[in-house]
């Protein structure tokens, strides 16, 4: 186990070390950082100075090497449209970001397991092929036209929900939170009913086929054959097992939900990390856009290796396999 | 002729003309595709020349509804093209990129898979450790990465002529790691076999054996994944082109006239977003349904990641 840990660990930090050669090169080989500073009207002798001045024309590796070092210590480099550094710009846009996040996890949980349970347990009724058909359609929608649809139904037409925004906001300890005021709340519907809706219909079908077999195995058999309610052999035997496999998944599109974000931001002018990305290209913001790469980098990889190494240790299989 | 009447016997043609599903789903995608390749003869304007569409035509809606003209059966986008000459043009583009992706995808994908997969040893845990790296990264953010450092690096001028093969090339990248999965697993599965050894024994050549003897009995899984990563790579093509990183409006393919509909949408202008929108909607709900059933049919032992 613990040479599984160590292995995982050490395949973390080559995948970041690839990130961050990507989002040095992207930094030196687009834009030059001299023109950025001084403009076009100095001399090519002056332009040399503040090359060397700046370390420009060191080796190749001795520029990256203090990329990384800065890197470390949480030094990204300077955003050229918010004259601030990159990192802090992006941690003042995450709590947008996390919240809605948040919220469509919660969405994606309320919905998905009631669900899954019921087109497990009768797989027959109506509601269980309607629910069963809209996720083999859900799946063929691509999510920013769910938003617009949303969009045009409940804030064009209706006119119950605001669909541009987050709405009033409520400072804590530094934290930009909508979940205390009414307004906000309200600009949370739209966003994050859009965003599970690209998780659910593969949620769905996972809990209800992970609960069909479940119901298949002996031990069910064995608890109906003792007698016992429907309700326990449902949700305390049967349902407890789904969930190892269920949680797992979770994990791995926690990180996909965070891709998603980008289109659902820009569709809903959320000003979260996706949103600001979008403008950090449009604005040929490279730093911005380098550290926003490099911070999405540390998400995943912290995300898959927390997954990989709690399934290690659940499921012996993964850390054998591994070996070989 | 032979190859006709074995396929007229085959389990395939015969499981096909039993599921209604099937047939109805590869008949649409057939119409679609004709259409795509017939554009220039079928469209009723041509959206590429500028000559032949007036901005005072911009924002007409469906020829059935009010303000509507006969001229334009779906109305007209912003800047006054017929709605469905430009969304016959934008589905050939957004086809073309989809296809073209999915080959390069297959490319990249078989030949990493079968080297890994045959020659083993060393280069097998290598690449199977960069092919595990990119899977665990979902496609659509590399795709979004990629064609973002492409638009900073070409400019946007550069990035708007090129965004074809661009585009190509980017969610050709972003999603192969499926393909050498799935060709590395039959290729295991193949090079033990009898009919290998016996071509090892009579001294054919390393290479001849793996790209005329095995290759081609991995292909079945590969046929069935590549239905579904059509579908996969319209639908990147669609959400990059839908950020504004992918096919410029004066090109447009679906999803950059979904983009330059949405901002209309306020205004009542539905129809720019909502006929290319079920169009694509039906687009990639039929190409999944058709690789549903191909895999149902074919059944190989698919390495799902």
């Amino acid at each position: 186990m613990f040479a599984f840990i160590v292995r995982r660990f050490i395949q973390a930090i080559f995948v970041m070390l690839v990130v961050s050669l990507v989002g040095f090169l992207i930094q030196h080989q687009i834009g030059d950082p001299v023109r950025d500073l001084v403009g076009e009207r100095v001399t090519p002798a002056e332009r040399e100075v503040i090359r060397d001045q700046l370390g420009l024309n060191d080796p190749f590796y001795v520029q990256y090497f203090r990329f990384v070092k800065n890197a470390c210590r949480g030094d990204l480099g300077l955003s050229f449209f918010y004259k601030k550094p990159a990192l802090e710009v992006i941690v003042s846009k995450a709590p947008a970001t996390i919240e809605l996040v948040m919220v469509t996890t919660l969405i994606l949980i309320l919905v998905s397991i009631p669900a899954g349970i019921y087109a497990a347990i009768y797989p027959k009724s109506w509601f269980s092929r309607i629910v069963m058909a809209a996720s083999t359609v859900g799946v063929a929608i691509p999510v920013f036209l769910t938003a617009i649809a949303l969009i045009y139904l409940f804030a064009v037409e209706l006119n119950w929900l605001p669909s541009f925004g987050r709405g009033e906001t409520v400072n804590l300890w530094g934290w930009e939170s909508g979940f205390f005021t009414w307004d906000g709340l309200k600009h949370l519907v739209l966003p994050s009913v859009c965003l599970s809706s690209i998780m659910l219909p593969l949620f769905i079908r996972l809990v209800r086929a992970e609960m069909m077999e479940v119901l298949e195995t002996e031990y069910i058999k064995f608890a109906w054959a003792k007698g016992l309610h429907n309700r326990r052999v449902w949700f305390v035997h049967a349902f407890k097992n789904t969930l190892l496999p269920v949680i797992t998944v979770f994990g791995v599109q926690l990180g996909i939900l965070f891709a998603f974000t980008i289109l659902t931001e820009t569709v809903f002018n959320w000003h979260g990390m996706g949103f600001m990305f979008l403008e950090a290209v449009e604005r040929s913001d490279t730093s911005l856009l380098v550290a926003y790469l490099v911070v999405v980098g540390v998400i995943f990889v912290v995300i898959n290796t927390v997954v990989d190494i709690v399934y290690g240790f659940v499921n012996p299989m993964v850390r054998i396999a591994g070996t070989k | 002729m032979k190859a006709w009447n074995r396929f007229k016997n085959s389990y395939l043609l015969y499981s096909f003309k039993r599921d209604p599903i099937a047939i109805l789903s590869f008949s649409v995608l057939s119409v679609l595709v004709v259409i795509c390749i017939l554009a220039p003869v079928l469209a009723p304007y041509n959206t590429h020349d500028t000559a032949t569409f007036d901005i005072m035509d911009g924002e007409t809606p469906p020829a059935w509804m009010e303000d509507g003209s006969k001229s334009f059966i779906l109305g007209t986008d912003i800047q006054g093209r017929d709605l469905l000459s430009t969304m016959i043009y934008g589905l050939r583009v957004s086809l073309l990129i989809g296809c073209g992706a999915v080959l390069l995808q297959a490319f990249v994908g078989i030949l990493v898979g079968l080297f890994s997969g045959y020659l083993g040893g060393k280069l097998d845990s290598f690449l199977m450790r960069i092919t595990d790296i990119q899977f665990s990264i979902p496609y659509l953010i590399v795709a979004i990465f990629t064609s973002a450092i492409f638009k900073l690096a070409f400019g946007v001028g550069r990035y708007a002529e090129l965004a074809v093969p661009l585009l190509i090339i980017i969610i050709g990248v972003s999603n192969w790691p499926i393909y050498a999965r799935t060709v590395r697993a039959s290729v295991l599965g193949e090079k033990n076999k009898e009919y290998v050894e016996a071509a090892r024994v009579i001294g054919i050549s390393r290479w001849r054996i793996m790209f005329r003897h095995v290759l081609p009995n991995t292909l079945t899984p590969v046929l069935v994944i590549s239905t579904i990563q059509v579908a996969e790579a319209v639908m990147s093509e669609a959400a990059l082109s839908f950020l504004g990183l992918g096919m410029p409006i004066t090109k447009p393919s679906l999803g950059s006239l979904i983009r330059s509909g949405f901002e209309y949408i306020f205004s009542g202008s539905w129809w720019i977003t909502f006929f290319p929108g079920i169009l694509l909607i039906i687009f990639i709900l039929v190409v999944l349904l058709l690789g549903d059933w191909l895999r149902d049919v074919l059944n190989p032992k698919l390495y799902k990641g």
